[in-house]
């Protein structure tokens, strides 16, 4: 027990005390989505010695967009057991924004501890196509653009302007998959220089194989807990200090790609540029997106960006931003970190975006 | 200048196809069918059996792991006559839809009643499958024809007033 940090968000500190995610695979073929989070879930509340009856509130992220089913969350339950019935919610989001309702709710001072997980296939459908059904109807998604097809646009706006290049998307790209190679759960990573992966013909001009996400299926689950409960659970709990969401507009064509408005806003309302951050994990799908990215959260020399891949490493759908905040917990844990800043997004080119600061004492 | 008709409607047809995965658990209720046989798997807390499974016990949260072979019978716990025609429609109007609970079994599923005239049915009526001919038996439900009267007496209430 050794105090809790100052906060940026909320009144009640609250800490991430554990965290699992599943092996990320291009397609898991034997298991069903309650079949995948059963061992997710186990490990989560194993890792702590906790059990379903321990956590007083459930909030989950998913899509059944991705399954092509009606109430895929509902089923999902059956991965924890809700027997007695209790309180529980879902985002239609990624798992990140899931965290962020129960961190609400934890703040209410109510509950001590909540689960928190998320779970998305990209291999049930052909993602392209479904991602392109979120966009404006009217204008865009009768078009049927792929999200690396807008990606491109996005990566050429920040050419256009001289904010990057293709070797810089490269850089990152190597950086990323070379950092991977540590990774016990990534599904892409080499050691190959830029020059190596510029080599490598376009996807969609200007982005090379080396500049996307792969396709993955995965799913995520995390413990929050509040106040005296977190040092019960865990050692060095990583406290939230600031947490914040927020989104652009829905029209791609109306916003300048090149940069991250909501991003900027998002870090400054947790408070990013407060203290110094060791660690950043953001969920950058595009290689170049880490660039707006950093950018927009003002991160410099000095700091370890996605020492685990991050989304190039592995990008399972709905639950890739969790792991962001997974990973960002994880390093404060064992102390290679004391404060880290974890990003999770939303919606084509960056459109919504949510930063956590997190801290350990 | 051309006088054209302002656009106040447009039609963006949406299609997307899926892949299902039905998962270990409910795999080996599918195959099965392919041999005959009801398949169901019990929970190691509650040792409830379900069938199928989805590979969890929805109260526990745990993986029902041990495989249980179900016999042919069961109960009616309730059902519904089909008066109704929609598109599509296999069967013959009005036929019967029931819940049909195997012996040994905590979860009930629908299935087609027939040898019975629909003024005789009713709740808690005994029933067995009736298997399609081997070389018919796929993954499949549509492997057992449908469910008959096995003509004991019916159930008592108290035993299938969980599963309705």
């Amino acid at each position: 027990m050794s105090g809790f940090p100052d906060l940026t968000s909320g009144s009640r500190p609250v800490g991430v005390v554990s965290f699992a995610q599943y092996d990320n695979v291009r397609r898991e073929d034997n298991r069903n989505e309650v079949e995948m989070l059963m061992p997710v879930v186990a490990e989560v509340f194993g890792n702590i010695g906790i059990t379903k009856d321990d956590v007083g509130f459930i909030c989950s992220g998913s899509t059944d967009y991705l399954i092509g089913g009606p109430f895929s969350f509902v089923a999902a339950l059956d991965a924890v057991g809700v027997w007695p019935p209790r309180a529980e919610s879902h985002v239609e989001m990624d798992g990140a924004w899931a965290l962020y309702e129960a961190w609400v709710l934890l703040q209410e001072g109510e509950i001590d501890a909540a689960l928190v997980y998320a779970f998305g296939r990209s291999s049930m459908g052909h993602l392209g196509e479904i991602l392109s059904v979120q966009l404006d109807p009217y204008y865009l998604a009768p078009l049927w653009p792929d999200p690396t097809s807008l990606a491109a646009l996005q990566a050429q706006a920040m050419i256009d302007k001289g904010l990057a290049s293709e070797a810089d998307f490269a850089a990152v790209a190597s950086r990323s998959r070379r950092s991977a190679l540590d990774n016990p759960k990534a599904q892409v990573a080499y050691d190959r220089s830029p020059e190596a992966l510029l080599a490598e013909d376009y996807e969609v001009a200007p982005l090379r194989r080396h500049a996307l996400p792969p396709l993955t299926d995965g799913c995520a689950a995390i413990v929050l807990a509040a106040g005296d409960r977190a040092y019960e659970l865990c050692e060095r709990p990583a406290f939230i200090t600031g947490i914040d969401h927020r989104i652009e507009t829905h029209s791609v064509g109306a916003r300048d790609l090149s940069t991250s408005p909501s991003t900027k806003l998002a870090g400054e309302k947790a408070g990013v540029g407060a203290k110094k951050v060791d660690v950043a994990e953001l969920h950058a799908p595009y290689a170049h997106q880490e660039l707006i990215l950093a950018e927009a959260l003002g991160l410099g020399e000095g700091v370890d960006v996605n020492p685990s891949g991050g989304a190039l490493a592995a990008n399972p759908m709905m639950s890739a931003g969790l792991i962001r905040i997974g990973e960002s917990a994880q390093r404060i844990w064992s102390g290679q970190a004391d404060r880290a800043v974890a990003h999770a997004t939303s919606g084509p080119c960056l459109q919504q975006n949510l930063v956590c600061v997190l801290e350990g004492v | 200048m051309s006088e054209r008709e302002p656009v106040t409607m447009m039609a963006a047809t949406t299609r997307l196809d899926f892949e299902f995965t039905a998962g270990v658990a409910m795999s080996k209720n599918l195959h099965g069918y392919e041999e005959g046989k009801f398949i169901g798997q019990r929970c190691p807390k509650c040792k409830k059996v379900y069938v199928p499974s989805r590979g969890s016990c929805p109260t526990d949260g745990l993986p029902t792991d041990e495989v249980v072979e179900l016999p042919n019978t069961g109960t009616m716990t309730t059902y519904c006559v089909v008066n109704v025609p929609f598109a599509g429609q296999s069967i013959e109007i009005p036929y019967i839809c029931g819940q049909i609970l195997l012996d040994g079994a905590n979860l009930s599923f629908m299935g087609l009643i027939q040898e019975i005239p629909i003024d005789e049915i009713r709740m808690g009526m005994r029933v067995e499958a009736v298997w399609a001919p081997p070389e018919e038996w796929g993954p499949t439900l549509a492997s057992v024809k449908y469910f008959r009267p096995t003509g004991e007496p019916d159930a008592a209430y108290e035993t299938y007033k969980e599963y309705l």
